[in-house]
């Protein structure tokens, strides 16, 4: 008996968890050894952390440790990646030690890089500039939150791509909400700051969304490229040289690849992503070499959903790679997000490469309604959680939820 | 929908000004672009680096570059303090509008 094929998995959040355990389900040990790395053990349930800053989820409940939810046959490795040599076929650990592979699965996500936008980090980051897209931001952010009881909030996203590209838009949403619920929301403006022409882009959203901010008194700046962040005066300073002044301000960083992309001579693209094809997770850099998750460069959100719909082509296609076959399973760019809009509220977004966010009901006639505000929506956002854990993570599919987005279900809109 | 005459060509722009097909595109229209969308001229070897930059990520990636990756490429000789200069107010979208290519793409 031959020896059995090497996968091996960098990264053990989101992706590499549920391909991991997929792979491990479909071939025996013997036919496929499965390694996994991640530099720390907490698994963080990242929609949660939109939740603490407002007291709506507490830290320990959004993490738990990454080995314990791998299946078994599924070997460990707590160490940071140093370099991949794409041509040896072999991946360097911190420590020195190598893991050598028939199959690469690149899952390591996009990492904040706050260092990258001037006076970010300066003075007074942690004091009245946060970011809640990390546990010690959200954390701090919850604080800072409690003792704020008037001025200007500005949330901006410096420029994209982010994880969750709704997830700032929902913080805002949030926070007119708590003021409003602490009964001071009267003496604090709500700004959200974009680079986008809009706080939505697509026009059927935009249509349907559009008077969501205007009734919650949220106004929007667009077109706005933060270059730096002025610390004394305590405003966003655009390339342009526009200013946006602020008592709080709430930032989501400059997004970027894992740090052992750049040591890896071809393997990512200038922001650390790895060039990836759309429809198969294969990276164009190797054959023997996919992605899954935030850390691939395809044209869609970094998201959950994206990750989970990506993850039933990938473990198709990994399996016809090891056996010598064609590609054949294809991902259709399919990404759905829950928007929480505050009171108790959210909307529901389903799209892909092809369609824009829709209304409707999904995943069928009898579904969640789409691009409209329920209480349904928002019970199925927090319902989310427990299926991530018990169902998504360990590569258990949604009871009637398919990879593909579906077009039963929507209706077609002129604009 | 609107047809603009560039450099004796009849091409189709949709209603923002973005090419609505950007093989209509040619170099000779470039002047006539960046005059009517505000780019200061005259036009230099870093304008072209930008253009041609923005369609190849166009062709490949199906969306045009945003202003970091533009910054970052090793195709292109400026940092993001430059772009600025070079197309004032949004180089992705302008240097977008000047290449031939569409608005580059947001999420919802």
């Amino acid at each position: 008996m031959s020896d059995p094929k090497r996968l091996v998995i960098l990264g053990a959040g989101t992706g590499g968890t549920l391909a991991a355990n997929r792979l491990r389900k479909q071939f025996p040990p013997w036919e496929l050894a499965i390694d996994i790395v991640d530099a720390d053990d907490d698994h963080v349930y990242q929609p949660g952390l939109l939740f603490v800053p407002f007291g709506l989820a507490k830290p320990d409940e959004i993490v738990r440790s990454r080995g314990a939810q791998l299946h078994d046959g599924i070997a460990f490795h707590l160490n940071p990646v140093a370099r991949v040599d794409v041509d040896a076929d072999c991946v360097e650990l911190g420590d020195g030690t190598t893991l050598a592979y028939d199959v690469l699965l690149i899952a390591t996500g996009a990492l904040l890089q706050p260092d990258e936008t001037d006076g970010l980090l300066g003075d007074a980051w942690m004091d009245s500039v946060f970011t809640f897209y990390d546990m010690d931001g959200a954390t701090a952010l919850h604080d800072a939150l409690e003792n704020f009881t008037e001025g200007r909030l500005v949330v901006n996203v410096v420029d994209m791509p982010i994880k969750c590209p709704v997830a700032p838009l929902e913080f805002a949403f949030l926070a007119d909400w708590y003021f409003t619920e602490r009964g001071v929301r009267d003496a604090i403006t709500i700004t959200y700051v974009t680079p986008l022409d809009g706080a939505f882009t697509k026009p059927v959203a935009s249509n349907a969304l559009g008077s969501l901010l205007k009734d919650k008194n949220i106004e929007v700046v667009t077109e706005f490229n933060t270059g730096e962040i002025d610390n004394e005066s305590r405003a966003l300073v655009g390339y342009d040289g526009t200013e946006v002044p602020f008592d709080l301000a709430v930032i989501v960083p400059l997004h970027g690849g894992a740090p052992y992309v750049a040591e890896s001579g071809d393997l990512g693209d200038e922001l650390g992503f790895i060039p990836t094809d759309n429809a198969t997770m294969q990276s164009t850099v190797r054959p023997n070499i996919f992605v899954l998750g935030d850390a691939a460069d395809v044209p869609t959100s970094k998201a959950g959903s994206v990750t989970h719909f990506e993850g039933e082509v990938l473990v198709d296609n990994i399996a016809s790679f090891l056996d010598g076959k064609p590609l054949q399973a294809s991902y259709d760019g399919h990404a759905n997000c829950f928007i929480e809009t505050g009171f108790s509220k959210a909307l529901l977004i389903d799209f892909n490469y092809e369609t824009e966010p829709l209304p409707g009901h999904y995943p069928s006639r009898f579904g969640l309604p789409l691009l409209k505000e329920s209480r349904i929506n928002h019970l199925g956002k927090l319902m989310f959680q427990s299926f991530y854990w018990h169902g998504l993570l360990p590569g258990r599919d949604i009871p009637g939820i398919g990879a593909d987005m579906p077009d039963h279900g929507k209706e077609t809109v002129d604009t | 929908m609107n047809i603009a005459r560039l450099a004796g060509v009849d091409v189709q722009l949709n209603d923002e000004g973005f090419f609505v097909d950007p093989e209509q595109w040619t170099t000779e229209m470039v002047p006539q672009l960046a005059e009517e969308w505000g780019v200061p001229g005259p036009i230099t070897d870093q304008h072209w680096e930008v253009l041609h930059f923005m369609r190849k990520e166009y062709f490949e990636k199906g969306t045009g570059p945003t202003v970091r990756k533009l910054g970052k490429s090793a195709d292109v000789s400026v940092g993001v303090k430059e772009l600025y200069q070079l197309f004032p107010d949004g180089p992705a979208k302008l240097a977008a509008r000047c290449a031939g290519i569409p608005k580059p793409k947001g999420c919802i």
